[in-house]
């Protein structure tokens, strides 16, 4: 933009910016009817990650909310119980929210993170009508399933260690893993469909026990 | 430069002191201090793995290298006391120590996993700080690591993980040293050097958290806390523990207001650094099943409904000022010394009665007499310092390791440093007691007197040992702590008083549970005021009458009923208001019949009326109206399987008119309440237990958001709603009041002293049954708390090889120990103990004496051999104690 003279009284100098501008190329972008793709780094919603056979990275460890300075993560690590596996080794986090209300997007999370568990995708809708729908949980951020990974819980893949994990050893999920997660998935659907039936028979004789129970807790006074 | 920095905290030197220089700083210490501890003093921290100020030094890790003039080699700073001119320089001003000690990191760290992210030591890790402070930036090691399968639970409740030990044996020492449980030891040599417990012999330590405290990475780690949080996630506060009466300082850390874990702090007057099991790991019971409003009992489905706090409160005013007088106030060991003092206040001016007791446990009126005139309103008296350097420390009634922890622990660093002896009158040496070196005077259950006796007149009946511990208690500084249990045994306490007498020995009482000392001060026993004062001194009347604002003759003239008396008054006037029961049984019929005319809001109150009226007229009727002497009760805290005869408590629960319980969570008692008012556990609120020293402990508020009303507003708000306030109930008032009230200047409540009794005989077949509670058992605190459940110790009867023959059975065979009542069956352990004497666990899985052979301890039970079982617990046992 061509230079204001400098001599000129202030109000002068105010609105000749005012009119210069009027003859600019305007950069208004027509969002939402074209979204413009972001730069590839762009920080945008997260995500966490998996290993190639479907089990999770994130350990919950913390670290990532340890350094969020905005105090936007919660996580809640736990044991991996048996027959209950979401990620090699030993811990895993069982509760992840991050709450976009405080999420500043600055990534220093994502560094934080010493499994690569928690990176950030280049999405940046995040707007919503309540506090609640901006709290995301574990299931709005882990990254969905992708070709060769079997939804935990499952097993790790016979014969590697966490360590191998780490070192890029497990490729995909093994046949072994699948049979797993499918004979799992059969036998809750069974469970679903038995219960149903079973549910309202049981529960009339939960209610009748507990009935009675309290009949004998009272039965004094 | 030169300056020197004198002994902290004195002004003068003291005779032994040496003279050092640190870093070019001269400095005074007293003789012995070791260089560690005297750079502390001067600011400089020496880094440190094994070093711990409670422990002996080892110099296991070498972290903490400094140069010492003269010296060829750089020397561990934690293992050399200073000596006269000795010149040392650490990392600070010493290049050599500075090398050595960043060499030491890097070794340490070859082997070390790093996996601080799925840590449970990452973020309070003294290796990770340390290794910052003091260690390189980059390690040269780039082999491949030593790892071992992990995590190994060395008990049910302490997990290791050995590849990120540093082998410091700070548990191991801790395990030997402290707690006397040597149950886990450094096997192997070199890199394989490992943590390890011996074949079959779990780390089952009532101690074992502490190792989880000090080791100072994160190879031991509670399996509890695992995984559930991080430091920085934690709001620490410093509160007191609930569990005993050993008042140990706790750390209390909270996630969103909800309790993580709980830690030993530090109070070099109580608990030094330590704490037990039982304070660390239980506190499930703060969040599990809590009652969150009040509930009354619906007089027609006789089932609780949820109400509203006015409804509540008007019902409890109500039927309260009806029996008023004629209303039993009984509370158990959790209340606060607030809490004790609000229902003591309550009793007096809003009951209009002294009908009060907080010993719901087996009692007498001996006992009323001796905590009344002794213990009641003494203020600070043996202290923890006083009994770790005692000539004689002697133990009546008493197991420190179950029943008062850091007693314990205080006692056994005495005598482990020669400064204390032990002595027990106790049926069998426990393994507390062995662990004490304890001197036991072997007693039955009953015969406790006689050997407190034999002790005062240094009898002949008296073993050389015995002799020498009556001589020892007449030394300066000798110590006598009475256990609770005490009062089972007649004339046990006044013996006791009779040889504290005479020998000069400083008399503590202990009771077991927190609340107990407080309750005492504060008034909650029949025949007791606040401050020690007795119900019948004209000073302490007049004094408290002030207080409370009331008159003099409003304050009962006569001492009430004490928990017996409660229960007898209940239960022996059955026939006398039968008739009136009836009577008013058919005018509930009738009622009923009534009410289902009416309209139903309107129906309920005629109903009433018409009960009353009818009662009214049956009461009127009758040629003498007699008024039964307690009609109602209000209960705070009590365990119905305290009470010794859990029938005759039923049947008193079911004939009281009236049951208001005070509760935090539902409860044998609330089973027969017909009001139930939900209040507050301790994180909920502020509050101060007194503990066996009399030494007060306060602790503040855990959680923030928590509502919950204390005992004591509970009350106030009752009494209020009675017409007869007590005050605002807030804490930090009761809490002024009785600090105001002091203790008394008139005359005690008399102590009359009671014939020492003995032993029942038992004949053929039958034993004298012995019993206590184990620190870990079925306790109401405690439930929910699985890891720490499984290092309970097996539950075991006892009897002596002899008795044990007598009826045929052997070691690990069933023994049926049984009363009128029931029967226990537990695997027996043959054990030095006198004959003619049983012995099991009092409130233990497969062993809840009161529930099943009733009011039996001190009285002669049947035993007999059961079929031959192979328990595992039973042998495990044998074995460590073999
Ligand atoms: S991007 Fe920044 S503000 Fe957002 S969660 Fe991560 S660390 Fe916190
Ligand atoms: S996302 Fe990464 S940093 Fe956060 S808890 Fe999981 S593993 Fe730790
Ligand atoms: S012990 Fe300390 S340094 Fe080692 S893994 Fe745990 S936190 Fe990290
Ligand atoms: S387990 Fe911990 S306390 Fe025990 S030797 Fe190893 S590092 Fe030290
Ligand atoms: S602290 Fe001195 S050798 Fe370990």
């Amino acid at each position: 933009m061509a230079e204001m003279p400098e001599n000129l009284p202030q109000p002068v100098r105010g609105f000749g910016t005012t009119f210069f501008t009027m003859f600019r190329k305007a950069s208004t972008e027509q969002y939402p009817d074209e979204k413009v793709p972001t730069q590839p780094r762009f920080h945008g919603r997260h995500q966490l990650n998996r290993h190639p056979d479907g089990l999770e990275k994130c350990v919950g460890c913390e670290l990532c909310a340890w350094a969020c300075p905005a105090d936007a993560i919660f996580v809640e690590g736990a044991d991996n119980e048996a027959g209950e596996r979401h990620s090699p080794g030993e811990r895993y986090g069982a509760v992840y929210q991050i709450n976009y209300l405080r999420c500043i997007l600055c990534g220093l999370c994502i560094e934080a993170c010493p499994t690569r568990a928690l990176t950030m995708t280049n999405e940046y809708e995040l707007a919503d009508h309540t506090r609640e729908s901006l709290i995301y949980t574990k299931e709005d951020l882990l990254a969905p399933l992708q070709g060769g990974m079997a939804m935990p819980p499952h097993s790790m893949v016979d014969g590697m260690s966490e360590r191998d994990y780490y070192s890029g050893k497990v490729t995909s999920a093994t046949p072994e893993q699948f049979a797993e997660v499918e004979a799992r998935e059969l036998a809750e659907e069974k469970a679903a469909e038995a219960k149903t039936d079973a549910t309202i028979e049981a529960e009339k004789v939960a209610s009748d026990i507990a009935k009675d129970e309290e009949q004998d807790l009272g039965g004094a006074a | 430069m030169s300056t020197v920095a004198p002994v902290a905290g004195s002004s003068a030197p003291p005779a032994d002191a040496v003279t050092c220089t640190i870093d070019g700083v001269q400095i005074q210490v007293p003789k012995g201090t070791l260089i560690i501890r005297a750079a502390e003093l001067i600011g400089i921290e020496v880094p440190r793995f094994c070093d711990h100020p409670l422990l002996d030094p080892v110099a296991a890790c070498r972290a903490c290298l400094v140069e010492i003039e003269g010296m060829p080699k750089p020397q561990p700073a934690c293992a050399i006391p200073v000596a006269e001119d000795m010149v040392v320089k650490t990392q600070v001003t010493s290049e050599v120590a500075d090398t050595a000690q960043r060499g030491v990191m890097e070794f340490l760290l070859i082997n070390h996993p790093l996996d601080c992210p799925v840590c449970d030591k990452g973020g309070e890790c003294p290796l990770q700080n340390q290794a910052m402070t003091h260690g390189n930036g980059s390690s040269r090691f780039d082999g491949t690591k030593r790892t071992f399968a992990k995590p190994v639970a060395v008990s049910s409740q302490i997990l290791l993980d050995r590849e990120r030990c540093v082998s410091c044996a700070r548990c191991t020492r801790f395990a030997d040293e402290i707690a006397g449980d040597p149950l886990i030891e450094l096997f192997e040599r070199g890199a394989k050097q490992q943590v390890a417990t011996g074949p079959d012999a779990p780390f089952d330590s009532y101690f074992s958290g502490n190792t989880v405290q000090i080791c100072p990475v994160g190879a031991l780690t509670s399996s509890d806390y695992r995984f559930r949080a991080r430091p920085f996630d934690l709001v620490s506060t410093p509160t007191a523990c609930e569990h005993c009466a050993s008042g140990c300082a706790i750390r209390t850390d909270s996630r969103n207001s909800t309790v993580m874990r709980r830690l030993a702090a530090e109070d070099p007057e109580v608990n030094e650094d330590w704490n037990c099991d039982k304070g660390r790991f239980a506190f499930k019971y703060l969040s599990e099943d809590r009652i969150k409003t009040p509930l009354i009992r619906d007089p027609e489905t006789q089932e609780f409904y949820s109400a509203s706090w006015p409804e509540a409160l008007d019902l409890v005013a109500d039927k309260l000022a009806d029996y008023r007088g004629r209303t039993g106030v009984i509370t158990g060991g959790r209340l606060t010394r607030d809490d004790a003092y609000a229902y003591a206040k309550f009793a007096r001016v809003a009951l209009g009665g002294d009908d009060i007791d907080f010993r719901v446990r087996a009692s007498s009126q001996e006992e009323v007499e001796f905590l009344s005139n002794k213990v009641a309103g003494t203020g600070l008296g043996v202290t923890y310092s006083d009994i770790e350097s005692s000539p004689m420390v002697l133990l009546a009634g008493l197991e420190p390791e179950d029943e008062a922890a850091s007693i314990f622990l205080r006692l056994r660093k005495g005598v482990l440093a020669g400064s204390t002896k032990v002595a027990s009158v106790s049926s069998w040496v426990s393994p507390g007691s062995a662990k004490l070196q304890a001197v036991v005077l072997a007693a039955a259950p009953g015969d406790e007197a006689m050997v407190i006796d034999a002790l005062l007149k240094q009898s002949s009946a008296l073993s050389e040992a015995g002799f020498e511990v009556s001589t020892q208690l007449r030394n300066k500084g000798a110590v006598i702590l009475v256990g609770e249990r005490l009062a089972a045994s007649p004339g046990a306490l006044s013996a006791v008083a009779a040889l504290a007498e005479e020998t000069g020995a400083k008399l503590a009482w202990v009771p077991r549970r927190a609340g107990d000392r407080g309750a005492l001060d504060a008034g909650a026993l029949a025949g007791l005021l606040p401050g020690g004062r007795s119900l019948t001194d004209q000073t302490a009347r007049a004094e408290i009458a002030q207080a409370w604002g009331i008159n003099e003759s409003d304050l009962p003239a006569e001492p009430g009923l004490d928990l017996a008396g409660i229960l007898e008054a209940l239960t022996t006037e059955q026939e006398v208001s039968d008739e009136t029961e009836s009577a008013v049984e058919s005018a509930d019929v009738e009622a009923s019949e009534e009410q289902e005319v009416a309209d139903e809001a309107l129906a309920e109150d005629s109903a009433k009326a018409a009960v009353d009226q009818i009662a009214e007229e049956v009461q009127l009727g009758d040629d003498e109206p007699q008024e039964p002497r307690i009609d109602a009760l209000v209960l705070g805290g009590v365990d119905i399987r305290d009470v010794p005869n859990i029938e005759l408590m039923r049947e008193a629960l079911r004939e009281a008119s009236f049951v208001v319980n005070l509760e935090t969570r539902l409860s044998g008692i609330s089973a027969y309440a017909d009001v139930v008012l939900p209040v507050a556990v301790d994180i909920e609120r502020i509050g101060a237990y007194a503990n066996w020293e009399g030494r007060l402990r306060q602790f503040p508020k855990v959680n923030p958001e928590a509502t919950a009303q204390t005992d004591g507003r509970v009350l106030a708000m009752i009494a209020d709603e009675m017409g007869y306030p007590i005050g605002t109930g807030d804490v930090v008032e009761y809490h002024n009041e009785l600090d105001s009230l002091g203790y008394t200047t008139g005359e005690r409540v008399s102590f009359n002293s009671v014939k020492p009794g003995s032993a029942q005989t038992p004949g053929s077949g039958e034993a004298v049954l012995a019993s206590w509670k184990f620190l870990l058992d079925l306790g109401m605190l405690q439930t929910g708390d699985d890891y720490l459940a499984g290092t309970r110790r097996p539950s075991v009867a006892r009897l002596s090889p002899a008795t044990a023959q007598s009826i045929g059975v052997t070691e690990g065979d069933l023994v049926k120990v049984s009363s009128d009542q029931g029967t226990i069956e537990l695997p027996l352990l043959l054990t030095d103990m006198p004959d003619g004497v049983v012995w099991v666990p009092q409130n233990s899985p497969g062993s809840e004496v009161y529930a099943t052979l009733g009011d039996a301890i001190g009285s002669t039970v049947r035993i007999a051999g059961g079929p031959k079982a192979v328990s595992d617990a039973a042998s495990a046992d044998a074995e460590v104690s073999a």
